[in-house]
């Protein structure tokens, strides 16, 4: 039976992370807490607006409604990457070798390691940013598309376009995919490695809400989301992805949406949140389902595991959050 | 600990007008004036002149059309994006108050607060107040759709700078605004100086509330209050017979189409010439609900895109209830209200602000819906 070590905060927490095996917890009044043989409390911004961790390196990456974008390495410290007053900056992306993407208004900019920068601009505002897996190329979502450019050239971008407001962005693991959330309540996906004249469109909808929490498998084979009353996890292990293919409905409770969903590093198991701040495991080969931690005060906003698997942090919009321990 | 699910929807003032026309004046005093509460801003720009607040959030205005098929339904992502920020901290303010340039259209602002999911959840919109400079309305006019849209759409209109202009002037503003717009209230100031219990918590959008004190409805009973061109008020209708449209009514001396030295008509016919917006107003006896909803649906479906906003009360036959609606292009609320007052008469009135209505077809139909039509 897991056990849940429960960590109470002020205010809606936006995100936690674990950084190998230390947890973190941010919030949205702009404090990051890490927990490790105690409790530190760090004040990074006046108002933390995003805080997601890079796919490329054990670090944290941060942006607030100081306008500024900051680096959080396991140990705790952190680092400015860079500073835009008084904008409100929601978009960051990590990327390889350093890189570091993010973005306000229809501006795109990526910061290198040395310290130089590279600019896109687009027709309108940025609204995710996501780097691909191999090579220096980042996915700019905003209305009617999403344009890919390569970084270290200043060839025009490769537009993927489909009408309405893309709001999200991630590539599958293997880079063969792209897949955005939408303003609508459904999910779009492009196939990046098709032949000219294959189908290239993937259209996922369904939602009764929203989608605003997605993750990849750790093979890339299922991508789970949230914004439906279970888990909708849609099948990309097919060359041609999930298209004709009927998604999987994991921890189906009636009326009670899903909020937050992460897949376990290792194992085919997903941690779903519940508005109600319930979090369920659920294995995708049987839809096995165990209780991690029942309702609680608010929906769940963020959950992350640990690099070995055996915890589990969850933080909820009303600031009760905690670690499971799974195999206790 | 906070539950958000009950937590009272925080109030969204929209305040629209051109540059100049006294926003930021006006903004400042509903900031700095004691009334103990905390508003967060957003605004287009950070402007020359500086907003004194804690919290002021830029946000470049970003239309999203829906993909529903609807050209009208369009929401605005900036904004999305931007309450959602906020009411993670919701205990930072009291209100929000969306500032917009002159140029940018009110409707998906609006709309925003009624079409997203997560924004609809946790804020309600309360009134869409216009900011008009006195002296030069009648150009602002003449240039664009834009200023006529924001007089069209707004719940209060605020003309300004008034001692710029001559009285006469002044009527020949009013009688437009109210050409334009005949639900909303018009209070005429100079240096931004409106009570902002006037501008403030008005409820515009909130069934209950909405035509309550709306003059248009009911009792005048506002001191500041203007009467519209086609307004019944007693007190206006002895002194003049002819047709309202072409009249004003605040003003002491009398006057006739023909008289060649009324200096009010040499403006106002060119001024009024370059509004498109139209406004009708329908009044009715008892109506059928199996008849009246099916219109109303049909009318806001196909006549969407053409109506800016519609607001009516409508006795029902057989209901105790007086029943309240009111709509943003094709987005139509409707609610019971109250029970209708002892002697208050069982009528429904319904007004339609927009372009291009048959006022004919919609009368006519609005009439075939009456219990005894």
């Amino acid at each position: 039976m897991p056990t849940v070590a429960p960590f109470d905060i002020e205010g809606h927490v936006i995100a936690t992370h674990f950084l190998g095996d230390t947890p973190f917890f941010a919030t949205a009044a702009g404090e990051l807490r890490r927990l490790d043989e105690g409790e530190k409390v760090t004040p990074l911004h006046a108002g933390m607006l995003t805080c997601i961790k890079d796919p490329f390196s054990a670090s944290l990456l941060t942006a607030g409604e100081d306008g500024k974008v900051m680096r959080v390495a396991a140990d705790g410290s952190s680092k400015l990457i860079a500073e835009a007053p008084r904008k409100w900056i929601t978009v960051v992306a990590g990327g390889p070798q350093g890189a570091v993407g993010y973005a306000y208004g229809k501006a795109s900019i990526i910061v290198l390691p040395d310290g130089s920068t590279k600019e896109f601009t687009e027709e309108r505002t940025v609204e995710a940013l996501a780097f691909a897996s191999k090579g220096l190329r980042i996915a700019a979502a905003r209305y009617n598309g999403v344009s890919l450019h390569w970084v270290n050239t200043n060839a025009p971008p490769t537009d993927l376009e489909w009408k309405g407001a893309h709001t999200g962005v991630t590539f599958s693991p293997d880079g063969r995919f792209l897949v955005t959330t939408m303003q609508e309540n459904a999910l779009h996906g492009w196939k990046l490695d098709g032949k000219p004249g294959e189908p290239r469109h993937m259209r996922m909808t369904g939602y009764p809400s929203k989608v605003k929490s997605y993750s990849w498998s750790p093979k890339g084979k299922w991508l789970a989301t949230s914004g439906a009353p279970a888990a909708i996890v849609w099948p990309f292990s097919a060359k041609d992805g999930p298209m004709g293919k009927a998604p999987l409905e994991l921890g189906t409770r009636a009326n009670i949406m899903v909020t937050c969903v992460a897949f376990h590093p290792a194992e085919e198991v997903l941690a779903i949140g519940y508005i109600d701040g319930m979090v369920l495991g659920v294995r995708v080969g049987d839809g096995k389902e165990a209780l991690l931690r029942r309702a609680g005060n608010g929906a769940i906003t963020a959950m992350s595991w640990s690099a070995n698997g055996k915890l589990l942090s969850f933080g909820s919009e009303a600031g009760d959050c905690g670690i499971i321990d799974i195999a206790a | 600990m906070a539950d958000t699910a009950t937590q009272k929807p925080v109030p969204v003032t929209v305040l629209t007008g051109y540059l100049g026309a006294g926003k930021t004046t006006l903004l400042n005093r509903i900031l700095s004036e004691s009334h103990g509460k905390k508003y967060a801003v957003i605004v287009n720009e950070f402007g020359e002149i500086g907003i004194d607040n804690d919290l002021i959030v830029e946000s470049d205005e970003e239309i999203y059309e829906m993909n529903n098929g609807c050209v009208c339904c369009t929401v605005r992502g900036d904004l999305i994006r931007v309450v959602e920020g906020l009411m993670r901290r919701p205990g930072r303010f009291d209100g929000i108050i969306v500032e917009t340039t002159g140029l940018a259209d009110p409707v998906p602002v609006a709309q925003t607060f009624f079409m997203d999911d997560d924004v609809r959840s946790k804020t309600e919109l309360d009134a869409v107040v216009a900011l008009v400079d006195a002296k030069h309305l009648p150009l602002r006019l003449k240039d664009s759709r834009e200023a006529e849209d924001q007089i069209a759409f707004a719940d209060v209109v605020v003309v300004n700078k008034t001692d710029l202009v001559t009285p006469a002037e002044l009527a020949t503003i009013e009688e437009i605004v109210r050409a334009i717009n005949p639900t909303a209230r018009i209070y005429k100031t100079t240096r931004s100086g409106v009570d902002l219990a006037r501008v403030l918590d008005q409820g515009a959008f909130n069934l209950e509330r909405a035509l309550e004190n709306d003059p248009h409805f009911l009792e005048h009973g506002h001191e500041d209050h203007v009467c519209g061109p086609d307004c019944d008020h007693h007190h206006h209708d002895h002194d003049h017979g002819h047709d309202h449209g072409h009249h004003h009514h605040d003003h002491g001396h009398d006057h006739h189409h023909d008289h060649g030295h009324d200096h009010h008509h040499h403006a106002a016919p060119s001024a009024i010439h370059d509004v498109t917006v139209k406004s009708i107003s329908l009044r009715g006896g008892e109506m059928n609900p199996d008849r009246f909803f099916p219109w109303i649906q049909k009318i806001t479906q196909t006549q969407g895109p053409n109506i800016l906003r519609l607001k009516g009360i409508i006795a029902f036959a057989g209901d105790d209830e007086r029943y309240v609606v009111q709509g943003v292009h094709m987005i139509i609320e409707g609610d019971h209200q109250r029970a209708w007052k002892e002697g208050e008469k069982r009528e429904s009135r319904l007004v339609f602000i927009g372009r291009d209505l048959d006022r004919e077809k919609i009368e006519q139909s609005f009439l075939a819906c009456q219990a005894n039509g």
